[in-house]
This record gives structure tokens, C-alpha cells and sequence, in this order.
């Protein structure tokens, strides 16, 4: 790994001043950032932790929705949302491991955008709502593609804002080496209709499968998406599944979600 | 720069870089070796230590993130007499070890999931040990050792 300067501000703003520097880069967990550095896909001058600033961290629940901190680790999540909002507690206790859950943070998994990971099909799913030191963006104009969002050089995202939905789960289907999703569906039930959000699956990362949610809002039950197909044409295809596999399990998954949500 | 922190009880300090990771810092810098580095890729919980009491890969977090950190690793889990904690004789009781190397990553995820749930079952230790990778003993006597550490009953009795 290439060395850095590390900093570690106490406030948004302090932090937003040290990465208006080009080479400098914000570090949450480091569960993501640091591998990439140890391959030398990412050499960083600078380091700006956030983990030494109060205001990012921790979980405020309001009567229809939840605010979490970017700084705010997974195994928190899992911790103070369980009553709250227990398919997203519960998606939280299920990325990784332990010790990966113990560091990595929610600000980082959706600024990072991986295309296997989990956060992004909850985001997506309940309509988040992504707030950066900036401005507000909702989750359906956040998601850009893999590894590609919306977020602009020198912008961090400070807080996230989670609708709570009346039924909801996530089903993943764990990759057994990485337990990143090799397809994970997000399944959302609001008054107004339901989200279904599918991570792992497509080139383009995390979307919505808009036929599912046309579906599902008339009738909430598996049988309501057992007639319908996902297009394999831009899956994604490697050792661990082909595009159509990833399309016919995205399927299936879609359908325990909703028994699982009830 | 110069890093300052509390190890097994001890304030000690020590010359790090930007990139050097806390296993490197623990081993190379303090010479507690028996935090183990077996991927360096986050992948197989051998560097395990705790950080204010939690759980974590010493491999995947700089020295200088753990800057007044309390940590604990392998060296700081015997009893204060120098003998074996339970876990630990539960590891040596119950054949929880073969080549040793995946050890001392196992005690100190067990000693955190003990922390969280005094009596974990089964499942819950089989899920807690999710990072954590042993290439010799394929599991079961792992999960046997954390059972009977924990005080439960273990199907199979020691020899
Ligand atoms: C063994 C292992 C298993 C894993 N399994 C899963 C899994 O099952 N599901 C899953 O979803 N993830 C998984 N992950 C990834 C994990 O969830 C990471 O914690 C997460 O993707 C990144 O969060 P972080 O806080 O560690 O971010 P970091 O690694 O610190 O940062 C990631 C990126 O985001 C940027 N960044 C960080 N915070 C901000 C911010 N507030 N604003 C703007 N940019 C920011 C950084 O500059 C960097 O580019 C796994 C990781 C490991 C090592
Ligand atoms: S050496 Fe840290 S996880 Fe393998
Ligand atoms: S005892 Fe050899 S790797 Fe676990």
C-alpha cells in the first residue's frame, strides 16, 4: 500500500475543508476502502477519517421513519433498528461478519455502491432519502450504476433518511466465500404501493423491477410474481452464476421476500 | 507519527506510518505476535483482536485509527496467574485446535459473542464464526470448545 497523511477532524466541516484537496479521500470503516489500498487500486494522499465525528454516527427513530448517521456501523444498525425497522436491523446483521459489521458503516457501503451489496437494495427499496453535506438526494436519483453514484468530488454524505414501510424484508443468496449477495431482493410494502429493489443481479447494480412492483401492489403475495421474468440481457455473469441464473434467482428471491415480509 | 494506545491493560506507544495496519503495529512494533496474519485480506479472522471491546480484523484498520483505543489481543486472555481462561482450556479440552494457526482469532471472536450472549447455541456460535476460518479442524470441535465454555453441555464428551 502507498503511504498517506491521516487526519481525523471532530466536525462536517473540518472534514468537508481537508477533502477539498484532490487527492485526499474520506475513510469510514475502511472494510472496503483499505483492501482496495493494499491492491493499489486506490492511493489516496490523504485520509480524512470520519469516525472521530459525533454528529455522523448513531440512530434517531421518528414515528414513520428512521435517520441513521453515514458514521454509524452495521452491527449498530442491527442493534437499535430491530424494533423499528426489522427487515433493515436485520439486513445490517447479515453483511459479513462480526468484525466487518463492527467497522463498516452505512455512509460507506452506499457511497461505495458495490453491485453485490446490501444497504443499496434497502436504500432503494424503502425511497431513502441520501443527505451529504450539500443537499438531499432521494435514493431513486442516488444509484448511478456500479460502483457509480450520484455523489459529487469533495461530497459526503452525512445521514440517511428510511420511510418505514408497513411490511418489508430482504432475502440475499450469500456468496459463501465474500456473503456479498450473489442476488439479494429488498421488498417493500408502503400505503401507496410497493418498491422491490434487486442488488447482486444486474451490470448496472441495484434497481427497481418495476414489473414486480406493478404486481405485487395488486395482490401481495408470491404467486403474484410467479408468472413473471426478469430479462437475463445485462445480468451479470461470472464463476458463481450466469446471467440467467442471476435473472431466474433474483426471481425466486423476490417471492420469499414477500412471504417472508407477510 | 507517533501512536499511543492501551494494550492488555498496558499504555504503550509506537512509531507508525499512515498505512501501517494495527496487525503490523501489534507484531512488528510491540512484539505481540500471537495476533496472526493468515490473508491479509479481511478474509480469514486470524488477526482478530478487540478495539474498545469489540471484535475486529487487525489487518483492515490503521494503527493510527486505534489512537487511545483499549485493545485487547491473544496475549491479554489468560488469567491474571498466567493460566489458561476458559476458553482457552476449553480449546485445549475439547481438540478445538490442530495447527494452532486460526487460534487465536477463534478465542477472541468466541470471547466476544460469550460477552454478547452468555449462551449462545449452536447456530448462533456457527454464525458468529462467520469470519473466522479454519483450515484443520473443520469446525465442530471450535463449536464444541465455545459450548463448553460457555458452560452448556456438549454432545460429545472430551477423551
Ligand atoms: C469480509 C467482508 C465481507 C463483506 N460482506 C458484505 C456483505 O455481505 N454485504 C455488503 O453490503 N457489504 C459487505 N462488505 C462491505 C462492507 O459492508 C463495508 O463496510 C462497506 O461496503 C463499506 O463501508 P465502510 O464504512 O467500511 O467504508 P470505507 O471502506 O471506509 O469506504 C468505502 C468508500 O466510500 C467512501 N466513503 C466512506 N464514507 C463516506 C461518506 N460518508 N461520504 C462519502 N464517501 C464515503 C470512501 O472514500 C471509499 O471510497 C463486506 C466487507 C468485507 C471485508
Ligand atoms: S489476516 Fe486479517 S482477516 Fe486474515
Ligand atoms: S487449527 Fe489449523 S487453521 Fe485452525
Amino acid at each position: 500500500m502507498y503511504n498517506f497523511d491521516f487526519v481525523k477532524p471532530s466536525t462536517v466541516e473540518e472534514a468537508v475543508a481537508a477533502l477539498a484537496d484532490d487527492e485526499a479521500q474520506p475513510l469510514s470503516g475502511g472494510q472496503t476502502l483499505i483492501p482496495t489500498m493494499k491492491q493499489r487500486l486506490n492511493a489516496p494522499e490523504t485520509l480524512v477519517s470520519l469516525l472521530g465525528i459525533e454528529a455522523l454516527k448513531g440512530v434517531t427513530v421518528g414515528g414513520d421513519s428512521v435517520t441513521i448517521g453515514a458514521a454509524t456501523t452495521h452491527a449498530t444498525v442491527a442493534k437499535e433498528l430491530a424494533e423499528a425497522y426489522p427487515a433493515l436491523a436485520a439486513l445490517a446483521g447479515n453483511i459479513g461478519d462480526p468484525a466487518v459489521r463492527n467497522r463498516g458503516t452505512i455512509g460507506g457501503s452506499l457511497a461505495n455502491n458495490d453491485p453485490a451489496a446490501c444497504y443499496p437494495a434497502a436504500a432503494l427499496a424503502s425511497g431513502a432519502t441520501v443527505v451529504t453535506n450539500r443537499r438531499e438526494i432521494p435514493a431513486d436519483a442516488y444509484f448511478e450504476g456500479m460502483f457509480a453514484t450520484a455523489l459529487e468530488e469533495g461530497e459526503i454524505i452525512t445521514r440517511v433518511t428510511f420511510p418505514i414501510p408497513d411490511a418489508a424484508a430482504y432475502v440475499k443468496f450469500e456468496q459463501p466465500a465474500s456473503r456479498f449477495a450473489l442476488a439479494g431482493v429488498f421488498v417493500a410494502k408502503f400505503a401507496d404501493g410497493v418498491r422491490v429493489a434487486i442488488t447482486g443481479a444486474s451490470e448496472e447494480g441495484v434497481f427497481r423491477w418495476s414489473e414486480a412492483e406493478e404486481a405485487l401492489s395488486g395482490n401481495f403475495s408470491a404467486e403474484a410474481v410467479s408468472g413473471l421474468s426478469l430479462d437475463p440481457d445485462g445480468m451479470m455473469a461470472d464463476l458463481h452464476g450466469s446471467a440467467e441464473y442471476r435473472a431466474h434467482l433474483a426471481k425466486v428471491l423476490t417471492g420469499r421476500a414477500v412471504t417472508a415480509a407477510g | 507519527m507517533k501512536v499511543t494506545m492501551h494494550v492488555n491493560g498496558r499504555q504503550v506507544s509506537g512509531e507508525a506510518e499512515g498505512r501501517t495496519l494495527l496487525s503490523a503495529f501489534l507484531r512488528e512494533e510491540l512484539g505481540l505476535t500471537g495476533t496472526h496474519i493468515g490473508c491479509d485480506t479481511s478474509q480469514c479472522g486470524a488477526c482478530t483482536v478487540h478495539v474498545d471491546g469489540k471484535q475486529v480484523k487487525s489487518c483492515t484498520m490503521f494503527a493510527a485509527e486505534a489512537e487511545g483505543a483499549e485493545i485487547t489481543t491473544i496475549e491479554g486472555m489468560a488469567n491474571a496467574d498466567g493460566s489458561l481462561s476458559a476458553i482457552q482450556q476449553a480449546f485445549q479440552d475439547y481438540h478445538g485446535l490442530q495447527c494452532g494457526f486460526c487460534t487465536p482469532g477463534m478465542v477472541m471472536a468466541a470471547a466476544a459473542l460469550l460477552e454478547e450472549i452468555p449462551q449462545p447455541t449452536e447456530a448462533q456460535i456457527r454464525h458468529h464464526l462467520d469470519g473466522n476460518i479454519c483450515r484443520c479442524t473443520g469446525y465442530h470441535n471450535i463449536v464444541k470448545a465455545i459450548q463448553a465454555a460457555s458452560g452448556q453441555p456438549v454432545a460429545v464428551a472430551a477423551e
